[in-house]
């Protein structure tokens, strides 16, 4: 990455309070991020530690109560389709075809600067890229979960995004549906360059897809705990990385950090000894 | 081979029967169930008519009912035959009188028989469609506003518990009182007696619209109200074009709900106002106090719950071709 480009998206000192009856909840804290143009982010960490929020605080569903975040060097604090989203249950409207889901988005953003037809083709320009254009005239509970997705993406791509922020978007799908959508994934952003910040669970994912891994701390008062380059040559193919002894040190290395750094949950032996510990005391 | 014959022939048959029992069922809840509930209540009401003796005379039984029923329709007719000889009538006279004066304006004067038991149900029908409508079209804006605006929605809830348990009949007297002062014309385009039934159905129709459209509108889905975010949708296409299409199925339940209280409550205003329509129908034949009286405001009776059933379907019908969710089961 180049340092010119470097400043696209600047997450500065970023944290957010919730306030609860018990007080203020803070969620996040001193989350620090410079985003380059085009480059491809993953953001990993286990449940609940704020993963979601850095999100929406990018996209401006929330606003940030410390701190603050530049798109080329202006403040964002509002929701708008320049920062799209690809929402985790694909939120596309159930009364609309995945055309017209499409077209409400493209209508939208360039009422004015196109004319119908180029709105026409732009559309299904959008639908080609994720696939789905045999499919244009049905409605979301006529297609599957994949398709679901698919359109839910091409949605945010006619937007013309500076930023694609996908809250893991595959999460709900099926094994192989999703290697084939993250295959598609890795295509569009080849060929279009998109800035993409995607939240995820899947290490093997964030390996694949990513230039860079943020990974995440445990909540509350979460922030980053580290970020790896991945820098493996694009376009990257799953089958020939799976042999390739630096995919799997990359793999090994987010996977130390969740369940080694950052581990959540006991491991099984351990609890048990504590409940018979405890058991025992009762007795005593 | 013999067996495999037998086999196939057995599976055949049982394929027949399952085609068979299940066209059995079907037949079983679609017509004969319902036939034998209608045959037991018809049974009972004979019964049941035989031993009340009021000072009307017996109780009427269905047999009775449907006779009077042949003679409210048989009565239609013969009035609308004196309508139509009435208005034949007027003509030739004004023909007449316009041969022998061409400067003659020719009156057309209205005919001013006895409404008939199918002229008041029109006009309940009508009095009904007015006061839902005009509630309608207070309570769902009003509704979308509510679901909203949460500040919107305080103000308004304490108003809303406040006045839906009110009765239609409180409501009565102070609207025709108020219809009596405001609507004042020397040519009304309508009845005064039509306004104040309308307006009671209407006060009436608001609270149940108004009060499922506001959930219905408020509890939309959190991921569609970020995608109306992230869009930045205006006002007006977020409510078009989110907030309508997924709060139909809720704002037609208070629909649905505000036509059957509407048509009821129709019934009794018109019954204690005097006002045109069945329940007056009802009233004039209770005082009438002829042997048929019973008789004829059973007809009514059954008649009431036959429209009230019909607007019923009317209004899923529509919510059937206005709802994006064609599969929703519609009950």
């Amino acid at each position: 990455m180049n340092t010119l480009t470097d400043k696209h998206l600047e997450l500065t000192q970023v944290g957010i309070e919730f306030p609860t009856p018990k007080g203020p909840f803070c969620a996040l804290k001193e989350v620090n991020l410079k985003i380059a143009k085009g480059e491809f982010i993953s953001l990993i960490g286990h449940s609940g530690c704020g993963k979601s929020t850095v999100l929406n605080i990018v996209a401006g569903l929330h606003q940030a109560t410390q701190g603050g975040v530049l798109l080329d060097n202006k403040e964002v604090n509002q929701p708008g389709p320049e920062r799209a989203v690809v929402f985790q249950n694909h939120s596309l409207l159930p009364w609309l075809t995945a055309y017209q889901n499409v077209e409400l988005a493209v209508k939208q953003v360039f009422q004015g600067k196109m004319n119908k037809a180029e709105m026409k083709d732009w559309i299904n320009h959008n639908l080609e890229l994720v696939h789905m254009t045999h499919a244009a005239d049905k409605r979301p509970d006529e297609i599957s979960g994949g398709m679901k997705q698919r359109v839910g993406i091409a949605r945010a791509l006619a937007m013309q995004p500076k930023i694609l922020l996908m809250d893991e978007p595959f999460g709900a799908l099926d094994a192989l549906t999703r290697a084939h959508l993250q295959d598609s994934l890795m295509e569009i952003h080849a060929d279009l360059g998109n800035t993409v910040i995607m939240i995820t669970h899947d290490v093997d994912e964030a390996v694949l897809l990513s230039d860079r891994i943020v990974m995440m701390t445990n909540g509350p008062s979460a922030t980053v705990g580290e970020i790896l380059n991945v820098d493996l040559a694009r376009p990257r193919d799953r089958l020939a990385l799976a042999d390739q002894p630096e995919y799997n040190h990359y793999r090994h290395q987010v996977l130390k950090f969740l369940y080694e750094k950052q581990r959540k949950i006991e491991p099984v032996s351990a609890k048990k000894k504590s409940q018979l510990k405890s058991g025992d005391n009762q007795v005593a | 081979m013999l067996k495999t014959a037998n086999l196939s022939k057995v599976t055949v048959l049982e394929i027949k029967t399952a085609v068979n029992t299940d066209f059995a069922k079907k037949i079983n809840n679609l017509l004969l169930l319902p036939l034998i509930g209608l045959a037991v209540f018809m049974f009972l009401w004979h019964v049941a008519a035989k031993n009340i003796d009021t000072s009307l005379g017996q109780f009427p039984g269905p047999a009775q009912v449907l006779e009077q029923a042949h003679t409210l329709v048989d009565a239609h007719f013969v009035e609308r035959e004196k309508a139509d000889a009435f208005y034949l009538r007027q003509e030739e006279r004004n023909a007449a009188r316009l041969a022998q004066d061409p400067t003659y304006e020719a009156k057309i004067r209205p005919y001013t028989g006895k409404p008939t038991f199918f002229d008041q149900i029109w006009t309940s029908l009508y009095t009904v469609m007015v006061g839902f409508i005009i509630a309608s079209l207070i309570a769902v804006p009003l509704g979308i506003l509510c679901g909203l605006s949460q500040p919107a929605y305080a103000a308004i809830n304490p108003l809303i518990q406040l006045f839906k348990p009110v009765s239609p009949l409180a409501w009565l007297p102070l609207v025709t009182m108020v219809v009596s002062a405001l609507y004042v014309s020397d040519d009304p385009l309508f009845s005064k007696s039509f306004l104040t039934s309308a307006f009671t159905v209407s006060l009436c129709c608001l609270w149940p619209t108004l009060v499922n459209t506001a959930v219905g509108v408020s509890g939309i889905n959190q991921d569609l109200l970020n995608v109306s975010k992230v869009l930045t949708l205006s006002k007006w296409s977020h409510i078009r074009k989110i907030v309508l299409p997924s709060s139909i199925p809720m704002i037609f339940t208070g629909l649905r709900l505000s036509l059957g209280i509407g048509w009821m409550v129709l019934i009794a205003a018109e019954m204690l106002a005097q006002n045109p329509g069945l329940g007056k129908f009802v009233w004039d034949e209770f005082q009438n106090g002829s042997s048929d009286s019973l008789a004829r405001i059973m007809v009514a009776v059954l008649v009431i719950g036959m429209i009230g059933f019909i607007l019923d379907r009317l209004m899923l019908t529509i919510q059937g071709y206005v709802s994006w969710d064609k599969s929703a089961v519609l009950r």
